[in-house]
């Protein structure tokens, strides 16, 4: 945008501020993500710490914890994901309006964490959903939640409206539901969600083609 | 409480044709267990609940232990009843029951009839050890889904092999890597060629 950033500072001295309409469409939804209410574990209670006076996630504009999916653009995944579970966590995310948004918040719910030997914990909710932020420890502390919602904000501030570059949301026939694995006689059917997620390879395993067309 | 040794003899006299012995699984413990046949598990339970000496009124936990079958016994599934008196301030007594490994046979009385706080834990029981209680009024998995058709926490289950390897598997991880042709990280791959030299 072509505007002199010298005159785009005496404007604002004057109250008059000047910027693509992108930018201040993106300001407007990145200063009030709306988390959905909806924590698994231990680390529900580091978002609740977040949200309460101390830390204060209300100066993100992410304070308006929804109680319901229809409401929500964030999904924040705070906790162990069992196999139990996982369908709903799903099905929650699938009931999310676009723009949606997912933070993985703490071990286990990037990677299963202390119970990814466990027979009955995800190894992962990016199996199954797109996450956008993944934060780790066990549980996060509040500032780490507080940096994953400003990591996400500057995400959102990155997003163009042009046809060539915008989000995936804005094309009409994009997916926005992802599929809810079934319950199997040994595990999720299936498993992993292979279009969303692969699981991690040897580097010697990967040929130079791929090397190159990345 | 009386001891561990006069509570056998009541009960034996009590309960007609009861098999009782005194087991003691891990002797730091100090806490010896009376080991009653399946046949009379149901009738102990009921004596020392209802027995003015003893007044068992409730039944805190219930939960199963695997023995995998070894070279001179074949192996069990033992249920645990630890029992209390809330009445008479006394406790815990130990009960326990054993019941063969295999699937179709491992079937014990049920005592939720005399302790309704066991329904719950029997059904966790039966969840992940596969023990069926006969006389259970709704026995059915409680933690794992309903389609699940193994038993978790049995010691020959085998999880599904939906395992993403960690960076530098060892020791347990590394062999299943290696068994089962998963990704194994080039460390470790490295290792396990100067081991194999090694031992050449």
């Amino acid at each position: 945008m072509a505007v002199d950033e010298g005159l785009k500072s005496e404007l604002q001295k004057q109250g008059v501020f000047i910027l693509p309409f992108e930018q201040l469409y993106n300001w407007g939804r990145k200063s009030s993500i709306w988390p959905l209410q909806f924590g698994l574990a231990c680390c529900a209670i580091e978002m609740i710490a977040s949200a309460a006076s101390r830390y204060d996630l209300a100066r993100f504009g992410a304070e308006v914890f929804r109680a319901t999916p229809r409401q929500a653009d964030l999904m924040i995944v705070a906790g162990t994901v069992t196999k139990k579970m996982a369908p709903q966590v799903v099905r929650l995310y699938n009931q999310m309006p676009e723009p949606k948004y997912c933070i993985a918040m703490g071990a286990c719910a990037i990677s299963g964490g202390p119970f990814k030997d466990g027979y009955n914990v995800l190894k992962g909710i990016d199996r199954f959903i797109p996450v956008d932020v993944h934060i780790p420890g066990c549980p996060p502390r509040p500032e780490a939640l507080i940096h994953a919602i400003m990591t996400l904000q500057r995400k959102i501030a990155g997003q163009h409206l042009d046809k060539a570059q915008r989000p995936r949301w804005y094309d009409k026939n994009a997916a926005s539901e992802y599929p809810i694995p079934a319950f199997g006689e040994h595990d999720l059917q299936p498993p992993a969600n292979r279009d969303l997620w692969e699981p991690p390879r040897n580097y010697r395993d990967v040929t130079l083609d791929e090397v190159k067309k990345a | 409480m009386e001891a561990i040794e006069k509570i056998k003899e009541i009960a034996v006299q009590a309960v007609s044709g009861a098999k009782i012995d005194i087991v003691n699984s891990t002797p730091a413990a100090q806490q010896p267990a009376l080991l009653v046949d399946r046949e009379h598990i149901y009738g102990v339970g009921k004596f020392l609940k209802e027995d003015p000496r003893f007044q068992m009124d409730f039944c805190s936990c219930v939960t199963a232990v695997d023995y995998l079958p070894k070279a001179d016994k074949p192996g069990s599934i033992e249920v645990v009843y630890h029992l209390y008196s809330v009445a008479q301030k006394h406790g815990p007594l130990v009960l326990k029951v054993r019941a063969p490994r295999e699937i179709d046979q491992c079937r014990v009385p049920s005592l939720t009839p005399l302790w309704r706080g066991c329904e719950f834990q029997e059904r966790e029981a039966y969840d992940l050890y596969g023990v069926k209680f006969d006389g259970h009024p709704d026995l059915r998995r409680i933690l794992m889904w309903d389609e699940f058709t193994d038993y978790p926490m049995r010691k020959d289950y085998v999880p599904p092999a939906d395992y993403e390897w960690e960076p530098t598997p060892h020791d347990d991880t590394l062999d299943r890597a290696i068994s089962e042709g998963g990704i194994m990280p080039p460390t470790a791959r490295e290792e396990l060629e100067k081991e194999k030299a090694k031992k050449k």
